[in-house]
């Protein structure tokens, strides 16, 4: 192959960052080199150098040793001509947001140099390829966030680039988009563009040619997904059991020896053993072998990386949740007792637009609670005003027995909150959030000692403690907000999209805290984006355009989309055909 | 350099400065609500200061005084019964001022002694405070002169100072506070408004996708100096227009010089504004340094209100710096007094190097890359 045929190559590239006083190896010694005409994804979790690489195969930074040859044209001396030939998406789509979607490509199409005549043709292509056609003179400021992402691919689009690079381009995406983008950036390839995108989705990286797996600026593994996964052949069971909650089953599977992970899927538990011989099966458990998947691998991989290595964050590691022993009784028996949660009719509007609409669901006690639905579907209107943060324009709205629309305050104290950007200061250390959240809710004395030194303890915070917040990763950043909303030990837990933008096995860390939360008796409450993190709800509701698509138990809302051609279809599958039925039908009837 | 994809660069910032309320906030509201603010509002003349009068024995010569005292366009008098009263007068910021004609002033008048006269004034505000103390000897000198004229008695006053004021006859505040707010107005669109767009584009991420573009760096940073350019002199127009057309301030020398002398002040401010953002990457910190390091000094340091030659010597050194500085310097010599050369051209030397200055460093300091 020619050097020029080679889309990307890094040679012993190196980058690294002054933080504060410290450098940080963004990446290290990393060789690597991209197929043409592939789709390979870029994995690792929260500070491998994903974005770093991106940035550098841009020739927007420069390696401090070793080349990054774009194209055959090194970045050092042809930045300009690589960026003639490469589309690139950052992270936060490069928009802007008082143009409209028109004016937006024409800048591009300007900067590219491309005359008006020759891009007429090729807008109209692809603004048909994004289905954005009819919102050509929307402010892009005004448009969903899948339709951002489309309309920042669309611009790097414009001069069919030879390489595409895409930073994230599918975080805080809802499915229906998510599959879109897809759809068009597997079309690209059939036309034989090279795409090298980062993603934190694993049904993505199933989907790529090869995977990157990056670890601390390290390549641990480039592969195809399926190499990756084969190793682990005949470590991969299906669990299930039918007399106890899957919640509970997957908390004293992980628990057990030669179990290196375990995950709820839809019909069962997912684990992933040490060996090939896995230990011994329980009554009442099914175990089935099945095919291994690109996900244990990067579990496998990522975990023996981090037991080597001085990260002080593995997902083995972790003790399951707070101080009392695990309950030996199902979820289930304890959450019929006592409704926490009461919605009923809850309206709001926004001048004329009725962003919820007349919806109605309760929470009992010690449950998961999940909120889905699209970008725009009404679900962070519905979370403030349950936590109070909003006022309701009508309907009823209980929250641990107090109606919010007269006693707020009262029900605030028995509220912890996670927000979506976490609410903690950046410049303050992560000690000194914990004293000031825990000052916040009134906590004194020796009470007050003894709650910052669970925190600490619990959340696994002891490393970071004169650490400034702002130079955290995203996983402990996580840690601590949940750690300060659970200071004054509310029994109900809101978290809106917690996981948003966090890697894997900090999520998987997550889930295992918020369920032995559950266990314990807390109510939880959280909106996601994550399908497969919807099995780990006891109850959700779909929702989409302001209005309730489903209600029920994870199995129920599939149950609800199963139809002939979709016999048995995942929480995804369910997501995307039911809000589609639903967009149609409004179509329809308008 | 690439003209398409300038135009590109130019037609997008304003479109966004047209879409944007805050920038047209920074760029024509502010600077019309400044210039009526200065142009009607702020006044640094004294004119009706409130004084308490205090006769404690009311006479022909006394009411003659306080007659002179209400003929003054300076005062208003107000007579009070004891010096008490007038002190809480004075207290309750009723009168910025006492008079107090003591008991004996009428027979110490008509004896031919010197009759002392009370005067207290309210030193809170030390700049009132100087200009009442002028202000009272002038009263009291010309009620005397009316008293010697009515006796047939020449006064004698061995120096007679007859002042002529030169360049703005009428004393009016407002002729020279209108010419230097203009200097103001342009270092807000310049520097300020400059710092905070392009701060926003590496707080939104749209530097990132831009730099990702063949575009070169000399294209960005004209990309943004042609339109704030653009919108400096549409300031400076309006701000002209308003001054000679509304408040009536004379353009006594040449409108050309003074667009000239405009258009490198404005490329100081903008060298100011670009480099300010590419220190500072977020629009709160370029707000800010933006407006200390600019639109304060500007403000106080420039001769613009406050008089240099009167500030302390570390001070006057401080205002070297200061662009402003030269730039109300030739907009009141401009306005004011017309082109006089010696002024004009050095100015305008010390902002052609500032501007050089300035905007050299921020060539040298940008660099397509983000790190």
């Amino acid at each position: 192959m020619s050097e020029a045929a080679i889309p990307l190559h890094f040679a012993d590239a190196s980058k690294s960052f002054a933080r504060g006083k410290e450098r940080v190896q963004a990446l290290n010694h990393l060789e690597m080199t991209l197929q043409a005409g592939s789709i390979t994804g870029l994995l690792g979790p929260d500070g491998a150098g994903k974005t770093t690489l991106m940035r550098l195969a841009a020739g927007l930074l420069l390696p401090d040793s070793g080349t990054v040859r774009v194209l055959g044209a090194d970045t050092r001396s042809q930045a300009s001509t690589i960026q003639k030939h490469i589309g690139y998406m950052p992270q936060r789509f490069g928009l802007y947001e008082e143009l409209s979607v028109q004016e937006n490509l024409d800048l591009f199409a300007d900067l590219q140099g491309l005359s008006r005549e020759a891009v007429r043709s090729r807008q109209q292509e692809l603004l048909k390829l994004t289905a954005l056609g009819p919102f050509g003179t929307r402010p892009s400021g005004a448009l969903s966030g899948g339709m951002k992402q489309k309309l920042g691919l669309a611009c790097a689009l414009l001069r069919a680039p030879q390489l595409l690079l895409l930073d994230e381009p599918t975080v805080g995406v809802d499915p229906i988009a998510r599959r879109e983008l897809w759809e068009i950036i597997q079309g690209l390839r059939e036309k034989g563009l090279t795409v090298l995108m980062s993603t934190a989705y694993f049904d993505e990286a199933e989907r790529c040619d090869e995977i990157i797996l990056l670890h601390q600026g390290k390549l641990l593994k480039k592969d195809t997904p399926a190499a990756f996964s084969a190793p682990l052949q005949g470590r991969c069971f299906l669990v299930s059991q039918q007399t106890a909650s899957k919640r509970h089953l997957r908390e004293t599977l992980q628990a057990r020896a030669g179990i290196q992970d375990a995950r709820i899927l839809a019909n069962g538990v997912r684990v992933l053993c040490r060996t090939t011989t896995p230990p011994e099966a329980r009554a009442g458990e099914d175990w089935q072998a099945v095919a291994p998947a690109f996900e244990d691998a990067f579990v496998d991989l990522l975990g023996a990386a981090m037991s080597t290595s001085d990260a002080p964050v593995t997902s083995n590691t972790v003790a399951a949740g707070p101080a009392q022993p695990t309950s030996p009784v199902p979820a289930k028996a304890e959450s019929t007792a006592e409704t926490v949660i009461e919605v009923h009719d809850l309206c709001k509007f926004f001048g004329h637009f009725e962003a919820v609409k007349g919806n109605s669901f309760s929470v009992q006690k010690g449950q998961i609670f999940g909120l889905l639905g699209a970008n725009g579907a009404g679900k962070s209107t519905t979370f403030r005003m349950l936590c109070g943060l909003l006022p309701a324009s009508s309907g009823t709205l209980r929250v641990a027995g107090v109606d919010m629309r007269h006693a707020s305050a009262q029900a605030r104290a028995r509220i912890g909150y996670v927000s979506q950007k976490f609410s903690l200061y950046g410049n303050l250390s992560c000690d000194q959030n914990l004293a000031f959240f825990s000052a916040a809710y009134g906590l004194r004395g020796a009470s007050r000692r003894q709650r910052l030194d669970w925190a600490r303890q619990e959340f696994q915070l002891q490393d970071y403690r004169d650490v400034n917040v702002d130079e955290l990763p995203l996983g402990i950043k996580q840690r601590l907000a949940l750690a300060c909303a659970l200071l004054h030990e509310p029994p109900i837990l809101f978290l809106d999209e917690p996981t948003s933008g966090v890697d894997p096995l900090a999520r998987r860390e997550f889930w295992k805290r918020v369920n032995a939360l559950a266990e314990a008796g807390v109510t939880v409450l959280i909106t996601t984006h994550f399908m497969d993190e919807a099995e780990y709800c006891d109850n959700l509701v779909l929702m989409s355009l302001g209005e309730v698509l489903a209600q029920g138990s994870p199995e129920q809302v599939r149950a609800q989309a199963r139809s002939e051609e979709h016999p048995d279809p995942s929480m995804e599958d369910a997501f995307i055909l039911l809000i589609e039925h639903h967009e149609s039908q409004i179509r329809r009837s308008s | 350099m690439n003209l398409q994809r300038l135009r590109g660069l130019i037609r997008k910032e304003f479109i966004q400065i047209l879409r944007d309320p805050s920038a047209i906030a920074i760029a024509f509201v502010l600077p019309v609500f400044l210039l009526f603010l200065f142009g009607y509002g702020v006044s640094l003349d004294a004119r009706h200061i409130p004084i308490a009068v205090v006769v404690d024995q009311p006479t022909a010569e006394t009411s003659a005084f306080v007659g002179g005292l209400e003929h003054s366009p300076y005062f208003t008098p107000e007579i009070y019964g004891s010096l008490h009263q007038a002190r809480e007068a004075v207290m309750d910021r009723k009168a910025d001022g006492i008079v107090w004609l003591r008991a004996d002033f009428s027979r110490q008048v008509i004896q031919g002694k010197t009759a002392p006269i009370g005067v207290l004034v309210n030193g809170v505000d030390a700049n009132n405070a100087r200009i009442m103390e002028g202000y009272m000897q002038g009263v009291w000198q010309n009620w005397l002169q009316q008293r010697a004229l009515n006796a047939g008695k020449p006064l004698i006053i061995p120096i007679n100072a007859e002042p002529r004021i030169w360049f703005n006859p009428a004393l009016r505040s407002r002729d020279f506070l209108v010419p230097g707010l203009i200097a103001v107005i342009m270092t807000l669109i310049g520097a300020l408004l400059t710092a905070l767009v392009v701060a926003r584009e590496w707080e939104r991420g749209t530097m990132e996708a831009l730099m990702a573009t063949p575009v070169t760096m000399a294209e960005i940073l004209l990309g943004k100096l042609i339109p704030y350019f653009i919108m400096g002199m549409g300031g400076l127009l309006l701000s002209v227009a308003l001054a000679v057309w509304l408040f009536a301030v004379p353009l006594v020398g040449s409108f050309w010089v003074l667009l000239l002398c405009s258009a490198l002040f404005l490329l100081a401010a903008l060298g100011m504004g670009l480099l300010i953002s590419s220190a500072a990457r977020n629009q709160f910190v370029a707000g800010q340094i933006a407006i200390i390091v600019t639109f304060l000094p500007a403000f106080i340091l420039s001769g613009f209100i406050f008089d240099i030659q009167s500030m302390p010597a570390p001070i006057r050194l401080v205002t070297h710096i200061v662009a402003a500085r030269y730039f109300v310097s030739i907009l009141q010599t401009v306005f004011l007094v017309g082109d006089v050369w010696s002024i004009i051209l050095w100015n305008s030397l010390a902002l052609l190097l500032m501007a050089l200055f300035f905007l050299g460093v921020t060539w040298r300091r940008s660099r397509k890359r983000l790190d």
